[in-house]
């Protein structure tokens, strides 16, 4: 765990300096303190049994490239419970409103190191935010308009409450990310605002639905109601994310038993779905795209689970006739993934890594053109990854060299055009072969069997 | 085209009677105020569209959230309403008719039962709502007391639907009450309680603040929709992905093509006849598809993948190989825990775990046995009931497979 930068540490302090300074004016303005307390724990309650959040990811050493883009992580777990803070927003002045936010975002479980200063932090947020939210809601008169309550006028504060709840929170996020993560403060900023106006919209509208409820003669029990749809939300989207994480796990699976066969390529097909999706960016591909062109990266060569183990970990050169039998892999690959529909385009990346531009490559021996785009990004990416591991039988070449002889078999066997964006992304990203953290070993092979390979997907 | 089963004709029965004479009585005495008829028309029409056929349970919430709110409705922006219970049923069913025409149309699935379910549900809430508002009978509205009789009426409106929606099902599938009811009340727990707490809190929003409340609730019910369909589809890609994984044992050649869906099929309808759970059934499932996994390890296959037939020390070591293979797949450890267990004394087992022994075996030998060999094979599941299988699951085997008529289920 790397120290917090002083930048970082800054720009912490100036939200709780601002925060405090929303709420001095609490001792002396008229609050309606039981209804400040019953949101209060109300807002505790809930935060405490969401989903944890990862807002504040100050330092931690992250991989540069591979992952997703800064600030996307923070918009899609929005953990907390912003219609509470909302509704506390539209029927509290401004320094009350704040208030709402602090024991709760203090109590609040956080998952990551640094724990107290992420706390603070966050509260600091939270509270700011929501103060202007509240501001922006009682200037333009919305709290006469929840009372009466005046519809479809109510809606107009209550968008400008949103509005600034939004711009708020997208700011000191922006400025987090800039001086903790050193990301550059446009592509901080850039998106963040966007991203996150749509979920706190909704979000905005159940706030506006309960104060309304709540100032109601039907009183704050029925305004407690409106949160059971946003809890049963919260719930589904935290079982989405466990599910999918269960299903990655389930794709490692497929690409370890792999392993148990063919113990050599450690971590090779990691690092060719890594190189995938480096050459999928470069070359302008939607984020889909390349997230299917990972998993093929991943899963290319997944049919090796139906060669023979002895032709797999045979010593020595193979005969034409065995040959023959290991180059079925891609078809048994392709077969094996048949019924997973979201692989899509990536199936034919299994089926056709093997292919060649000028048409020598199995199974179809297709030729330029005919080979799918995954397939010939796939194949680069696995000649790449082949030339610079180390291998039982010869040393690692290095990045340099691998990309030269990429260059001079570009247009027989491989597409230029693809060996240009790998070069372009490597040369801006640098190339990371370690592997995942849960693999010690690295890609070097536990036992060393000598003697030609037939994957060596340069040759 | 098959006859419908006596509970399922009795339930689309009194649906049809109960719709069409909330129409006579509604076209006879005229609709009470039109603008909230057509406005809640609307939403349960929309909500019908945005139907979906996936995940079973409930797959149109906001049709169902503004049934029920319809139902509820006791005032529009303060001013009292005189609706009436049959006027209710009579929009929503009109209104539900018309959502189902496109996906009739385009053939997605009859929605017959869905109809009736919504038309009986409503009609319940409705008349045990309406007829105490027109009285006054109710609790004073500006009283915290208001919402939770709200909530206490539609908590039993959903039990009822929770019923209706298990006896459909029996009727359809043949599979026992019990574990049926149990499943669906368990999904009440889920997006079931969003549209339960979404009619209860939409009638007096719309007694507040009038129409406008409609879109503002719908939206938030649509987000939990959307989000329970995002959880629905990563499931199947899970089950997908997990299926292919059994499959790789078949291309490497060590089990025979389509042994493991044999398997999982007939697991899971042997689960079903021993009242599991869906939960369970899930479990036993994943298990039962992955429950030659750890034959990968083996450097040669065994003969035509029969694990069967070999020696029991060899047995346990390919299961607690394939344990390891499941425990890193991310599954429940449950599922881990029945592959490492396929091959020990059934009186050592869990239950998920017996079933798979026992169906594995019977497929393993009625393949072996060609054409007669569904009962040989359970004839030797039978002999062997002491030590190895155990003879409630080997008998409920023989039901299920003789409800299919004696051949193995084949399944894509």
């Amino acid at each position: 765990m790397g120290s917090v930068p002083p930048r970082a540490l800054g720009w912490v302090a100036c939200a709780v300096l601002g925060a405090l300074c929303c709420l001095a004016p609490l001792p002396g303005a008229r609050t309606p303190w039981p209804t400040v307390a019953l949101f209060t724990v109300l807002y505790a309650g809930c935060e405490h049994i969401s989903v944890p959040h990862h807002r504040l990811r100050v330092p931690h050493h992250r991989p540069r490239w591979g992952g997703r883009p800064p600030g996307r992580r923070t918009a899609t777990s929005m953990g907390t419970f912003f219609p509470v803070l909302l509704a506390g927003a539209f029927l509290l002045p401004p320094p009350a409103a704040a208030l709402v936010a602090v024991p709760g975002a203090l109590l609040a479980r956080v998952e990551h190191r640094p724990r107290a200063l992420r706390r603070v932090w966050r509260t600091a947020q939270l509270a700011l935010a929501t103060w202007a939210a509240s501001r922006a809601h009682g200037a333009l008169g919305g709290r006469d308009a929840v009372v009466a309550p005046d519809f479809p006028y109510a809606l107009l504060p209550a968008g400008a409450g949103v509005l600034a709840f939004c711009a708020v929170l997208a700011l000191l996020d922006g400025g987090i990310l800039a001086t903790a993560e050193r990301v550059p403060a446009r592509a901080a900023w850039r998106g963040l605002f966007a991203r996150s106006l749509g979920p706190v919209a909704v979000h905005g509208l159940a706030g506006l639905m309960m104060a309304v409820l709540w100032r109601s003669p039907y009183g704050p029990l029925a305004a407690l109601l409106v949160l059971l749809p946003m809890c049963v939300t919260y719930w589904m989207s935290a079982q989405y994310h466990r599910e999918r994480a269960a299903h990655q796990a389930t794709i490692r699976a497929l690409v370890q038993a792999v392993d148990i066969k063919d113990g050599y390529t450690r971590g090779h097909s990691e690092r060719v779905g890594r190189a995938s999706v480096m050459i999928a960016r470069e070359l302008g591909m939607a984020d889909e795209r390349a997230e299917a062109l990972r998993f093929a990266g991943i899963l290319h060569d997944v049919g090796k689970l139906g060669v023979p183990t002895r032709l797999l970990r045979k010593d020595g050169p193979l005969t034409p006739e065995e040959r023959r039998i290991v180059e079925l892999h891609p078809e048994y690959g392709h077969e094996m993934v048949r019924g997973i529909g979201f692989l899509d385009e990536a199936r034919a990346a299994i089926l056709h890594h093997h292919e060649r531009l000028d048409g020598s490559g199995y199974p179809y021996g297709l030729k330029g053109r005919q080979i799918p785009e995954f397939a010939r990004v796939v194949a680069v990416a696995d000649a790449f990854d082949a030339m610079t591991s180390t291998r039982s039988y010869r040393r690692a070449r290095p990045v340099a060299a691998a990309l030269e002889e990429l260059r001079r078999c570009a247009g027989t066997q491989f597409d230029p055009p693809v060996v240009d964006a790998l070069a372009r992304a490597l040369s801006r990203h640098g190339w990371h072969p370690a592997v995942t953290a849960d693999d010690p070993r690295g890609n070097v092979p536990p036992q060393a069997p000598a003697g030609d390979r037939h994957a060596e997907a340069g040759s | 085209m098959t006859r419908p089963e006596p509970a399922t004709a009795l339930v689309r029965g009194c649906a049809a009677v109960l719709a069409a004479a909330a129409l006579a009585h509604t076209l006879w005495h005229g609709v009470d105020g039109r603008g909230t008829a057509l406005a809640f028309g609307l939403l349960v029409a929309v909500g019908e569209l945005a139907r979906w056929s996936g995940g079973g349970r409930e797959a149109a919430p906001l049709g169902a959230a503004g049934a029920l709110a319809y139902a509820l409705l006791g005032a529009d922006a303060g001013h009292p309403t005189h609706h009436g219970a049959p006027q209710v049923v009579a929009v929503v069913t009109a209104a539900a008719l018309a959502g189902c025409v496109p996906h009739v149309s385009s053939g997605r699935g009859p929605c017959a039962d869905h109809l009736a379910r919504r038309v009986l549900t409503t009609a319940f809430a409705a008349f045990c709502f309406q007829p105490l508002h027109a009285r006054g009978a109710l609790p004073r509205e500006d009283g915290p007391w208001y919402a939770v009789f709200l909530v206490a009426l539609l908590a039993l409106t959903v039990l009822c639907d929770a019923l209706l929606a298990a006896v459909l099902a029996r009727a359809r599938t043949g599979w026992p009450l019990g574990p049926l009811l149990r499943d669906e009340l368990r999904a009440v727990l889920g997006i079931g309680s969003a549209v339960c707490a979404t009619g209860a809190v939409m009638a007096p929003a719309v007694a507040v603040a009038g129409l406008w409340a409609l879109p503002l609730f719908s939206l938030p019910l649509l987000l939990t929709q959307l989000a329970f369909r995002r959880c629905t589809a990563v499931r199947a890609t899970y089950r997908q992905t997990i299926a292919s994984l059994a499959r790789a044992t078949e291309i490497a050649g060590y089990t025979p093509a389509g042994h493991a869906h044999r398997v999982a099929a007939l697991s899971r309808a042997v689960g079903r006849d021993l009242g599991l759970s869906e939960p369970e059934l899930t479990v036993l499932e994943y298990a039962a598809l992955m429950h030659d996994i750890g034959q990968l390890s083996l450097v040669d296959p065994v003969p035509e993948g029969a694990t069967a037939a070999l020696d029991p020390a060899r047995q346990r070591r390919i299961a607690l190989l394939g344990g390891a293979v499941v425990r890193q797949t991310g599954v429940d450890a449950e599922v881990a825990v029945v592959v490492e267990r396929q091959a020990d004394p059934y009186r050592e087992q869990p239950v998920s775990a017996r079933v798979v022994r026992a169906v594995n075996a019977y497929e393993e030998k009625a393949r072996a046995a060609g054409p007669a060999g569904s009962l040989r094979a359970l004839e030797e599941l039978r002999l062997a009931t002491a030590r190895d299988y155990q003879p409630e699951v080997v008998e409920s085997l023989a039901r299920v497979v003789a409800r299919g008529g004696l051949t193995l289920p084949r399944t894509g």
